[in-house]
């Protein structure tokens, strides 16, 4: 009892000078923190967060880019009107929802592919550095190459099609109906490897002998992958189905180079929209209010994705 | 014995099996390799002719020193991705150690706030990037494009989980020896993270040797251009010259190649490590 007393005692003395300490160094202590991060919060404010303001502020304008902002008018929620009556822009939307189709595909390749790699093959690290190479290369490459690739008549995807039998093969990307669909591949296939590495790197984290277990009861292979392997990587899946999401939306690159969102608007996408009613048409008030709306839906995303995450993850 | 031997053999059955799926993941660059070698009338030619018949080194020279200044956009791409990846690692792993490891108030606030900008696509802020480049003078400099991509969230965040993992107890021992922050940084944590630093490096080197977004809104001149822009604008000038753009996007993809493969141990790690994404 004494002696528990005693520790008490002890105890609050040091924890009384360390909170001395600690606030006779607090100023410098916040000083040094300030400091250390004001570049990196000086840089997202001004390149960022100032930036999300302005196109807020132009969103309920007219402006047109080339007349200078004097000229601009305030408009309300006059964009925004527009924007539901602007049919590329609904499509763009549209081609968004189905680009988001390659997420969950790319995930369950990928976590196929990082299974059987974990385990069952050789040269480990060599898989791992070819399934990856996409994901290293230029943009702008890989959409030059996979346009000859997919080339309608002489592309060697389609002769490949041709010889095994098909003789109407798609037209790919000069096919409305086949473009967003070719987007789609690509953009799987470059995918793929870091949703393979997140994988791997999830399955080392899964305690071995939850399958030495069930081994013993004579789980079956297919068994285990259910009932362990994929309930234990529920967060890795979490982690990449919401960044996949993100990222989905964000899709510029490929499309710009690949199609240039057409043939017509059959592979435009939000960003790419925004682009081009931006640069290309001038509308600077208009392209504002279609990037406010395009993170209004992120933030919606998002928070579904949170509150989804309790019911559906298991830690 | 026996079992161990049939374990082997279902084990190269699947390394085949998977090294065959992965041809599918190299096939592209493959013919992107080979039909930079070929003379432009083969390079459609079908079955494909994987091992050029005729092999043309000159398509190479044609692009390099040909009508286009390929190797000032050659210059201009080293030159804005080193600065932007020396930047870019000084800023994050300064507020990677502040976040990380300094105490101080609004901390958390703060880092939320950095990670909250992940979810911007960059598309959704040009038009006001590009208003305020042109009021600063930074539109359509090198300077503009290095800044732009100088303030990594993902960079932060990354080298912030490596940070985290270093005991707090070699921050205190230094700090009771009188040492500031910053020594503390720069003699401690530096030098104990060269892996973790070197893995954002080549990172943000690839991000940045990649970026195409950057250089065609916010640069102008074509003395200016990078590589990303350069093999984009000749393979649609050059129409129908496949073999040469084919060998100029050899040329813009193997730098990358290179580190990579020199690099991958780190690259596949802080990936996994960071589950960071481009």
């Amino acid at each position: 009892m004494a002696e528990n007393e005693a520790t008490t005692a002890y105890q609050s003395n040091t924890q009384k000078q360390q909170l001395g300490r600690f606030k006779s160094t607090k100023f410098k202590e916040n000083f040094a923190g300030y400091m250390f991060v004001a570049p990196m919060l000086i840089g997202t404010t001004v390149l960022i967060i100032i930036p999300i303001f302005i196109a807020l502020a132009v969103s309920f304008t007219d402006w047109v880019f080339i007349s200078g902002f004097q000229s601009a008018d305030f408009v309300g929620l006059e964009n925004f009107r527009n924007m539901v009556q602007d049919e590329p822009f609904i499509q763009s939307v549209v081609n968004n929802i189905w680009l988001i189709l390659a997420v969950p595909l790319t995930m369950v390749l990928s976590l196929v592919l990082a299974v059987v790699i974990n385990k069952n093959v050789y040269f480990k690290g060599f898989f791992k550095v070819i399934y990856f190479m996409p994901y290293i290369s230029s943009i702008v490459a890989i959409a030059i190459v996979f346009q000859l690739l997919f080339h309608p008549s002489y592309g060697p995807i389609n002769e490949f099609l041709m010889s095994i039998g098909i003789d109407n093969p798609p037209k790919w990307l000069a096919d409305s109906d086949w473009a967003l669909v070719s987007v789609i591949i690509i953009t799987v296939w470059t995918s793929i490897g870091f949703n393979l590495i997140i994988y791997l790197a999830g399955l080392q984290n899964i305690p071995a002998d939850l399958y030495e277990a069930a081994e013993m009861d004579g789980a079956s292979a297919w068994v285990k992958f259910k009932n362990i392997t994929v309930p234990m990587l529920s967060p890795t899946t979490f982690f990449l189905l919401i960044t996949g999401i993100i990222y989905s939306f964000k899709s510029f690159e490929l499309i710009v180079v690949l199609t240039e969102g057409g043939p017509g608007y059959s592979t435009s996408v939000i960003v790419y929209y925004l682009y081009e009613q931006a640069f290309e048409n001038l509308k600077s008030g208009y392209a504002s209010a279609i990037a406010i709306t395009l993170l209004g839906m992120l933030l919606v995303i998002t928070a579904i994705q949170w509150i989804g995450q309790k019911k559906w993850v298991n830690y | 014995m026996n079992r161990l031997r049939r374990l082997n053999t279902k084990k190269v059955i699947i390394t085949i099996i998977m090294f065959a799926i992965g041809l599918l993941f190299l096939m592209p660059f493959i013919w992107m390799l080979s039909a930079s070698l070929k003379a432009e009338t083969n390079v459609f030619s079908y079955p494909i002719e994987w091992i050029p018949s005729d092999w043309k080194w000159d398509n190479y020279r044609r692009v390099w020193f040909g009508e286009q200044p390929f190797i000032l956009y050659y210059w201009n791409s080293i030159k804005v991705t080193v600065l932007t990846t020396l930047l870019s690692v000084t800023v994050s792993a300064l507020a990677a150690y502040g976040f990380s490891k300094i105490h101080f108030k609004g901390r958390n606030v703060l880092f939320l706030i950095v990670l909250a900008t992940f979810l911007i696509p960059a598309q959704a802020i040009l038009v006001p990037q590009f208003m305020m480049y042109r009021v600063l003078n930074l539109f359509d400099t090198h300077l503009g494009l290095i800044l732009l991509n100088s303030f990594s969230v993902l960079g932060t965040f990354l080298l912030r989980q490596f940070f985290s993992s270093i005991q707090d107890d070699y921050i205190d021992a230094a700090k009771m020896d009188g040492a500031s922050h910053f020594t503390i940084f720069y003699k401690v944590v530096v030098p104990m993270m060269v892996p973790a630093i070197s893995t954002y490096a080549i990172l943000r080197f690839i991000w940045t040797w990649n970026d195409y977004q950057g250089p065609l809104i916010f640069l102008r001149s074509d003395h200016l251009s990078t590589i990303q822009l350069a093999i984009e604008r000749f393979s649609t000038s050059s129409g129908e010259l496949y073999s040469l753009i084919m060998a100029g996007s050899v040329s813009a993809i193997l730098p990358l190649i290179i580190i990579f493969i020199i690099g991958q141990k780190y690259v596949i790690e802080g990936i996994a490590r960071g589950g960071v994404k481009g």
